[in-house]
């Protein structure tokens, strides 16, 4: 199996989420991959695999509708004689049920069945499984920016990031248990793009951003199109000089602060009191208006930021988009703001022109034709 | 129609021409339009003479630079890096707050400002007193001011300061950060200056009576960055903030309960109410000594216990030697 363009046949979990349905179309494309196998507990909204690219050869694709906590998946692997297993079904929202502990379930007993299956498959050479950078947890008492080696000081007490550190367990008892298995884990930071359906961008379309008082979180998100691309060359044998099995973060370079974000959405924030804020969290939560968890609560209020060093010399790839850039195509797909910048940052363009040197010039009058006023870029 | 518009030029018909089309939000004009249209009004007529008597010749560009610096504030438009370091904040607003103390209020002499590298990496290591870090804050307003290349201290800071609220929003704005070795290597190994206050809460805390005798330096970690990264560490001495809140008592039941390390009694502490936060005006010299290079260990040095005391005790020493000298040359403590 030393050549990757010699029978590649790709499972692929979570298909029906937006990132698995890119993935998938993205996989197609690609060259000496013979067969994509997609499974998730629901058929995807779009047809997936469609790719809307330049039309060229597509490798051909399979869906399979079950449930990764039943051992149905063992079959699909013996059937297809995959050899190489992306998961990327380890999710904070559920697909069907939103139920925390049905969730919960799914995330890790699927990931229990499919590295059972795994194990038992002697032809599977490639694991790739999506993890969280969650799983750092966000603490004061933490150091600043992690790196793949450190230990938080608090372990996440639940949620979602519980789920990923438990799934990485079992990953990593399974690279103990098949050492001819390459695995590789991606702690992916928040993915945004102009579609991605993260939880946090639920947040970020509310009006008025509610914040915690006293807090101003660093932030750090990678696109859709690094994550895929990330993916893709996970998925594939590495190139010469660089090694893709490992644990490895994955975010654009750069850090914003939540405020900075706000102001580039244009979206006023109302700081509250942190007992304030759980209370409306919880309550948002109940009437299932807003889906925020505590531990995104958690990451609102002290942030998170880990080191992307060893993605960028080892794994080989330097994602395309920094994280202001990331967040920047984020919000230009979202709807415009109370606050929008482009109207604040013409005020006080105004305000200068007026102040300018050819001061004596402008009147009234004339006001509109303010010397060095940028065009208004939604006009 | 259109005769009618051309023929009546004023503000009314022109802004609302200017903002409507593009705008999917209410017609008409905006406060900040209107605002700037009556600005630029009154500037152009009368006021405009009257601003420059008031404010001084060249306001206009000055006002012109503000404007700028609250645009891009109030866009999101500027950098932070990944320890939440805010450079633009730090030079244009916390820094400018904080320069009046070092300058007008304490006066602080400041020594040896070229034994910082002018570029790479460094480590500060200074004394630390006074109740409230007001003598760290100092040192990272002299080094920038003083500085040749106007370099920002980056302090390693207690992890109290990240719990409490507002005050870690700041102190991430202003480039500290925790004081754990993951953090004080990454800086240093990205060439920044770190300041650590080894003492901690043992030196800032201490008694009036201890004042000036240098509490135990920690278990030596700085010691150990230091090596990793191969940066010079440089001594500093910091006199006359032991003197800004004198701590002659300790309300140790109210610390515990309140989770802080200390709640001081000073003379003016909580005797005057708020009065009493304002520290005392003591003249402070701060003096930078000569830097000990730590490129010449081998790599394994930084997990050698012996050598990580040793010079930890070497920069302890120095220190203390250092104010023993300032003090002795001090005329007097608020002159």
């Amino acid at each position: 199996m030393g050549c990757s363009t010699v029978g590649v046949v790709v499972l692929v979990t979570g298909v029906a989420r937006h990132l698995g349905a890119r993935f998938v179309a993205e996989l197609r494309r690609r060259p000496g991959v013979d067969l994509v196998v997609g499974v998730d507990v629901q058929p995807p909204k779009r047809p997936a695999g469609e790719p809307a690219g330049p039309a060229g050869p597509l490798a051909p694709y399979r869906f399979h509708q079950l449930d990764l906590r039943r051992p149905a998946v063992a079959r699909v692997i013996a059937e297809h004689r995959v050899d190489t297993v992306i998961h990327l079904s380890v999710s904070a929202t559920g697909l069907g049920s939103t139920h925390r502990s049905a969730v919960k379930e799914s995330n890790v007993i699927g990931t229990m069945q499919l590295l059972g299956a795994c194990q038992k498959a002697p032809g599977v050479r490639r694991l790739v499984v999506k993890s969280t950078t969650g799983v750092y947890g966000s603490a004061p008492r933490d150091p600043a920016v992690f790196s793949e080696r450190m230990q938080p000081k608090d372990q996440p007490g639940g949620g979602f990031a519980k789920d990923a550190s438990e799934v990485e367990g079992y990953v990593r008892g399974f690279a103990r248990r098949r050492p001819d298995v390459a695995v590789t884990v991606l702690r992916f930071a928040n993915i945004v793009g102009p579609q991605a359906d993260t939880p946090l961008s639920e947040y970020f379309a509310l009006p008025v951003l509610p914040t915690v008082l006293g807090y101003d979180p660093r932030l750090q998100f990678v696109h859709e199109d690094d994550a895929v691309a990330v993916l893709c060359r996970a998925a594939a044998e590495p190139e010469p000089g660089t090694a893709n099995t490992g644990t490895f973060n994955v975010a654009g370079e750069g850090v914003l602060l939540l405020s900075q974000c706000a102001r580039r959405l244009g979206r006023p924030t109302l700081p509250l009191l942190l007992p304030a804020v759980s209370w409306i969290a919880g309550l948002a939560r109940q009437t299932r208006l807003v889906d925020v968890s505590p531990e995104q609560l958690r990451l609102l209020t002290h942030g998170r930021v880990v080191d992307t060093t060893r993605l960028r010399e080892t794994f080989g790839y330097r994602p395309a988009f920094s994280t202001p850039e990331a967040f920047a195509d984020f919000a230009a797909a979202q709807g415009p703001g109370l606050l929008p910048p482009e109207r604040l940052a013409a005020a006080t363009d105004r305000l200068a022109g007026l102040l300018g040197p050819d001061r004596a010039a402008v009147t009234p009058a004339v006001t509109p034709a303010v010397p060095n006023r940028p065009r208004r870029p939604r006009s | 129609m259109s005769a009618a518009a051309e023929n009546a030029p004023g503000e009314a018909k022109v802004i609302p021409i200017e903002s409507a089309p593009s705008w999917n939000e209410p017609d008409g004009p905006t406060l900040p339009d209107r605002l700037a249209g009556a600005v630029g009004g009154a500037l152009s007529g009368q006021l405009g003479p009257a601003a420059t008597k008031l404010f001084g010749k060249g306001w206009e560009g000055r006002a012109t630079e503000r404007l700028a610096f609250l645009r891009r504030r109030l866009t999101g438009d500027y950098e932070v890096d990944e320890f939440g370091f805010d450079r633009e904040l730090t030079e244009e607003v916390l820094l400018s707050l904080l320069r009046p103390l070092a300058e007008k209020y304490f006066r602080i002499d400041v020594q040896g400002v070229e034994n910082i590298p002018a570029e790479g990496g460094a480590l500060i290591v200074a004394n630390h007193s006074g109740t409230l870090p007001l003598d760290a804050l100092m040192t990272q307003v002299v080094i920038h001011d003083h500085h040749p290349h106007r370099r920002h201290l980056r302090m390693l800071a207690a992890d109290l300061v990240f719990v409490l609220p507002g005050v870690n929003e700041l102190a991430r704005k202003a480039g500290h950060t925790l004081a754990c070795n993951e953090d004080a290597q990454a800086l240093l190994e990205r060439g920044e200056i770190v300041g650590v206050w080894p003492e901690g809460f043992k030196g800032i805390g201490k008694p009036f009576a201890e004042r000036y005798k240098l509490q135990r330096f920690g278990r030596g970690g700085f010691v150990s960055s230091a090596l990793r990264a191969k940066v010079p560490i440089v001594p500093c001495s910091i006199v006359g903030a032991e003197e800004t809140y004198p701590m002659i008592g300790n309300v140790k039941t109210l610390a515990r309960l309140l989770g802080l390390p200390y709640v001081p009694i000073t003379p003016t502490f909580p005797w005057l109410g708020p009065l009493g936060v304002l520290p005392l005006p003591t003249k402070w010299t701060i003096r930078f000594g000569e830097p000990i290079a730590t490129d010449g260990y081998p790599a394994e040095a930084a997990d050698d216990p012996m050598l990580v005391f040793d010079l930890a005790d070497e920069v302890r020493e120095t220190i203390q030697r250092t104010l023993y000298e300032l003090l002795v040359q001090r005329r007097s403590v608020f002159f």
